[in-house]
């Protein structure tokens, strides 16, 4: 039986939630997958990865021009330099935001996104609608979103893959070259990595 | 900033700054587990996976929106798992049917 702790009852049996709970079961009495180990990835997607760890790259790539120019230049040597592995971080290119020009990431066919540097993606980008309209009317989603662009800013829209994830590096913001690395990560926000907020102020 | 309040405002935490919860119920966290341990043996690739997700997903898109059920992403998910299960012989869709009914079909306060 699984060992889900959820005691809401489902009693459609075409429904996601019990034939999850079937074809796991399934799995498990075949010998499968193991369940404990099934427990460990997922909390290990769900603490161990998140954004910080593309946002130390971030505020590394601030604090250090050299750095900034290797990570723009070839992503995937970083990650490896700096130990960051994850199934889902195959290939990485870094897209620098800069004055007149900003980047935006999308997967218009599924939710490819880079686990490893930013975790698991948050819902609306998995939602039909952001993978549609951010392709055709990206100024209009951002506003929507909260991101004014000035009108003259070019937006490039980068549209994810199995081959290819796609990473934003923010503009710093102002008055903050005297912060350390803790601090200056501190203002990389997910969504600023994805392309659709800007790095916080302090 | 901590590393704690970092990971607070991250994806996993209870929403708050950009953070919102992933999962939103256990079974989306199991789906998505089942499927990580499947890679992780090398049952599949994520590829592979991928190809079907990318089919489930454009089957609901490709659906009059009175046929189909609201969108949730980890449905699209259970649906390509279901797949690549039945297109590797991994698992039967027809035994999985019959559990899956089977489960249905408890007495409520009999299924845990």
């Amino acid at each position: 039986m699984s060992s889900g702790t959820d005691h809401h009852h489902e009693t459609d049996p075409r429904s996601p939630e019990v034939r999850t709970e079937a074809l796991e079961d399934l799995l498990v009495e075949k010998g499968i997958i193991d369940r404990t180990r099934v427990e460990a990835l997922i909390e290990r997607f769900e603490n161990d990865l998140g954004p910080m760890v593309g946002a130390r790259l971030v505020a590394k790539a601030w604090l250090s021009p050299e750095f900034r120019r290797r990570l723009l230049d070839d992503a995937d040597e970083v990650l490896a330099a700096e130990d960051i592995e994850g199934a889902e971080i195959e290939h990485i290119e870094i897209k620098a935001n800069e004055p007149g020009v900003h980047n935006v990431v999308v997967c218009t066919l599924c939710s490819c996104y880079p686990w490893a540097l930013l975790g698991l993606p948050p819902n609306w980008y998995k939602s039909p609608e952001y993978r549609a309209r951010v392709v055709r009317e990206p100024r209009k989603v951002l506003e929507e979103m909260g991101l004014s662009l000035d009108t003259d800013a070019e937006v490039r829209v980068w549209d994810s893959s199995s081959e290819t994830r796609f990473l934003v590096l923010p503009e710093q913001p102002e008055g903050t070259d005297h912060l350390d690395l803790e601090e200056l990560a501190s203002l990389v926000s997910r969504d600023s990595m994805i392309g659709v907020a800007k790095a916080q102020k302090p | 900033m901590t590393e704690v309040e970092i990971l607070d405002g991250s994806i996993t935490a209870p929403p708050r700054l950009n953070g919102e919860l992933v999962f939103e119920a256990p079974w989306q966290s199991r789906t998505f587990g089942v499927t990580a341990d499947l890679v992780e043996s090398g049952c599949f690739s994520w590829a592979d996976f991928r190809i079907r997700l990318i089919a489930a997903i454009g089957a609901w898109e490709s659906t009059d929106e009175a046929d189909r059920p609201t969108w949730d992403y980890y449905a699209c998910w259970t649906k390509a798992l279901e797949q690549i299960l039945n297109d590797l012989a991994l698992l039967d869709e027809v035994e999985l049917d019959v559990r899956a009914i089977a489960y249905a079909e408890r007495p409520h306060g009999h299924d845990h």
